[in-house]
């Protein structure tokens, strides 16, 4: 009955979202009230019913509910309450439900917190939002039903896939789509700017606490993935260049330029057609992602299951959306006018250097993600683009974009001087060429682009935290705009990424050794004893776990306990990696195949400054909401009067 | 001018997606790498035998006129775990020539295995140093060839074998509808 009521509530919220993705574009146009008004009461009513469904489809998995296709297909009853929830969205139709949901909450936040839009924009910016819930909603109803019945009911379901049945799993797919499906209100405001035809200060202030928070979600959800890839797959590293790790990249990439873009347009009335074109882009990578990961076109580890016909699909919705937009972007577009005029030494002229790198590295990802595409239906060669490509390409572009980026908030809007600016940074300057001295000498002399990178890292931080300085001088630290707080905490958590990549791929220690039980390697200044082996049982696993103990200079230092976990119903097995932290370094320890002859493979690292890689990550999002939570973006009355935060 | 860079982002969408579009109705597996072997005589096979007492295999072994299946295996290798009740079925039920290859396994580790799973090899050689998985294309195991009754190589399969390559490729080949 309830997974009837589920289904039911998602026809309705179809539904509801036709009748609010027309109305008030018709209201909008001819100025009727009640019309417009009913895009407020609508985007409510389909989060509502789509919430509804969502809660139903929940209900089965938590009840295991066999008789729903879904829940047999993807969960069991033996499996932890935590993965049965997580398994909802651990599955194609699940995570579509979960992504109209999360779109349908957007529409609802902004019918609630868009009173002070004009009535015009906001039917409008709703209309649009409720289109793409329509395409998302019928997609789900007529390829992807949740909640298929299954007679007879078997005894048990299948189990969801055990790479997924971790913590951080469970809560990366919510995190990136609250990224994703985010930029869909930027988009739905692009769009309704483009139907105006009018981009202001006033729109961009609007637009900007969205893509700040949609950014801010897309930061944690594509780290909390990559700390999964970490410790899960076991092989020590952190990122892949995966197409799906590529497919959350080029949103990020995009979005970041947009925040930047954004800030034009609204102090400086210029880069309007650039904004609004990247408003459209963010959104159209985040589709792009999901086409390329569910139609199946190309090959990854994050195998849903792919069809060919669900990928028409995704891909007629793409050209729908995307192309929808960039249609009208090339009809109105050209039709905004730009006010304000700067030097290219300014604040402008440095974002504009910002978006131009970020624009670039984004299309370099997608060129490396999509050539063994094209190379195979040109030519039938296949190749495969891995690390290689992007590290001769994405890295050395980073290099220009980190040593801008600190000196772009030193300069003044219109016109600047860039001597000035560098005088001002001059300690940072010091203090990284001291970085990439002492990494060069004492940490590791035969890589110099490693200790290169590392200056930049050291340059991030100290440069942004350098705009701080003359506060802390004047005493005015605690009146610092929460905006220039969090783009400091944004920027000087990038320079903590950096240095913690940095590290942990060109100065990491790594051991392969054979074992048996008493058997002892010395790594890295530990002594390492494989004490004994045991077998342990979960709830739905079997697993082999080594006991390592951890010995300095013959005192005890620490006990690792990695495992191999055979998952009984699928017949799969999972490394369960140890690590041992102090945030300064990872003791990381996996366990491969092995019997008791010939002793099991043991793999150590030691990844030094690994924890920064998330821990920055985590800061960067965190600068995001500080800023987010500035007055200005909360008082979003439309004013033209001068902005309260110094040009500095 | 200024108008065509404003289409330009459609244009370059409009490209894609036609790619996309080609790619999602060519039929292509994405998956699969392609193989050298393909469309040509087996490659040389020289092997001492697996199982005690059992003559070498040669050439010979495969030119029997009829269809034979090469699996090349390990008892280390959990993926030939999957596969190996596959195997089980079609020399049972369909009586098809399977040709097992323990690759990089030691003899006693390989028949040990293969006794606690069954035996579904006609014949079994044993390529402890992996040269003969040089010469044929491996790049791990598991790893199946088909090969016709001239000898000539019609199929790669990377990876274990599914229900799927059973049912859509594999039986049929047997059953001479595969050239």
């Amino acid at each position: 009955m309830i997974p009837e009521l589920g289904h039911f509530a998602l026809i309705l919220a179809l539904a509801v979202a036709l009748v609010q993705g027309t109305l008030p574009l018709v209201g909008a146009s001819r100025g009727d009230l009640r019309l417009m008004a009913l895009g407020r009461t609508a985007a409510l009513t389909q989060a509502f019913l789509v919430l509804l469904a969502f809660g139903a489809l929940t209900q089965a998995y938590v009840t295991s509910d066999f008789s729903v296709l879904n829940v047999v297909d993807n969960s069991h009853s033996a499996k932890p309450l935590l993965y049965k929830i997580s398994g909802v969205w651990g599955n194609h139709e699940g995570s579509m439900l979960l992504w109209a949901l999360i779109l349908a909450l957007f529409g609802a936040a902004v019918a609630i917190f868009g009173n002070n839009l004009p009535d015009t924009l906001r039917s409008r910016v709703l209309a649009i939002q409720a289109l793409i819930g329509v395409g998302f909603l019928a997609f789900l109803l007529f390829t992807s039903n949740p909640f298929q019945r299954v007679f007879p009911a078997p005894p048990d379901g299948n189990g969801l896939n055990p790479l997924l049945q971790d913590p951080g799993l469970a809560f990366h797919p919510p995190l990136l789509y609250l990224g994703y499906v985010g930029f869909s209100v930027t988009y739905a405001f692009a769009i309704a700017a483009l139907l105006e035809g009018r981009v202001d200060a006033a729109w961009a202030r609007w637009v900007r606490p969205w893509a700040l928070a949609a950014w801010c979600f897309l930061t944690l959800g594509i780290a909390l993935g990559s700390w999964w890839a970490y410790y899960i797959l076991g092989w020590g590293g952190f990122w892949f260049w995966d197409p799906v790790e590529n497919a959350s990249l080029m949103p990020w990439l995009a979005g970041t330029a947009l925040l930047h873009s954004a800030i034009v347009v609204e102090k400086r009335d210029a880069l309007k057609s650039w904004t609004v074109l990247l408003a459209l882009l963010a959104f159209s990578l985040s589709l792009l992602g999901t086409f390329l990961v569910r139609s199946g076109v190309l090959t990854s580890v994050h195998a849903f299951a792919q069809d060919p016909a669900r990928g028409m699909f995704i891909l007629a919705f793409l050209l729908f959306v995307t192309g929808g937009g960039l249609a009208l972007y090339a009809w109105r577009a050209p039709q905004l006018q730009g006010g304000g005029l700067f030097q290219p030494v300014s604040r402008e002229g440095a974002l504009i250097l910002n978006n131009l790198l970020l624009c670039t590295l984004a299309a370099t990802v997608l060129l490396g993600t999509l050539y063994p595409l094209f190379l195979d239906l040109l030519t039938g060669n296949k190749v495969s683009v891995g690390p290689p490509f992007f590290n001769a390409t994405f890295v050395p572009l980073c290099a220009p974009l980190f040593a801008a980026l600190c000196v772009g908030p030193f300069l003044g809007w219109k016109r600047a001087e860039l001597w000035p600016a560098l005088m001002r940074l001059r300690i940072a300057l010091v203090v990284s060429l001291a970085a990439i001295v002492v990494a060069m000498t004492m940490i590791d002399s035969r890589s110099t682009l490693a200790a290169l990178a590392f200056g930049f890292g050291v340059w991030l931080i100290v440069g942004s935290l350098a705009s701080l300085s003359d506060r802390v001088r004047s005493g005015t630290l605690r009146t610092i705009p929460r905006s220039t707080l969090g783009m400091v905490i944004s920027h000087a958590a990038l320079g903590v990424v950096v240095l913690g990549s940095v590290a942990t791929s060109s100065w990491n220690t790594e051991l392969m050794h054979t074992m048996k039980p008493g058997d002892r390697v010395d790594f890295a200044g530990y002594s390492v004893l494989l004490e004994r082996m045991d077998e342990v049982r979960g709830p739905n696993y079997i697993a082999e776990r080594a006991t390592l103990n951890v010995s300095v200079g013959g005192k005890p230092y620490t006990v690792l306990q990695p495992e191999r976990r055979l998952f009984t119903v699928q017949r799969r097995q999972v490394a369960e990696t140890a690590i041992q932290t102090n945030l300064l370094r990872d003791f990381y320890a996996t366990l491969g195949e092995g019997n008791p002859q010939q002793g099991w493979v043991i793999r150590l690292y030691l990844n030094p400054l690994a924890p920064w890689i998330w821990l920055g990550a985590a800061l960067c999002a965190l600068g995001g909401f500080v800023s987010l939570s500035d007055r200005r973006l909360r008082i979003g009355a439309p004013s033209r009067k001068p902005a309260l935060q110094p040009a500095e | 001018m200024r108008r065509l860079l404003f289409i330009l982002p459609l244009l370059t969408l409009a490209l894609m997606a036609g790619f996309f579009a080609w790619s999602l109705t060519s039929g292509r597996d994405p998956a699969s790498i392609g193989s050298v072997v393909v469309g040509r005589p087996a490659p040389k096979l020289d092997l001492p035998a697996l199982r005690p007492g059992e003559p070498p295999l040669t050439d010979e072994s495969l030119r029997t006129g009829k269809p034979v299946i090469v699996n090349f295996f390990a008892s280390w290798c959990t993926p030939c775990l999957a596969e190996h009740p596959l195997f089980t079925r079609l020399r049972e039920r369909e009586g098809a020539t399977i040709v097992g290859i323990a690759w990089k396994n030691k003899r006693d580790d390989a028949t040990a295995w293969l006794k606690k799973l069954g035996d579904p090899f006609k014949l079994a050689g044993l390529d402890l140093d992996g040269k003969t998985g040089l010469d044929w294309g491996l790049s791990g195991v598991p790893e199946t060839y088909l090969i016709d009754g001239a000898g000539i190589v019609r199929r790669h399969y990377r990876g274990p074998i599914t229900e799927r390559d059973l049912n859509e490729t594999i039986l049929p080949f047997l059953k001479g509808a595969v050239k």
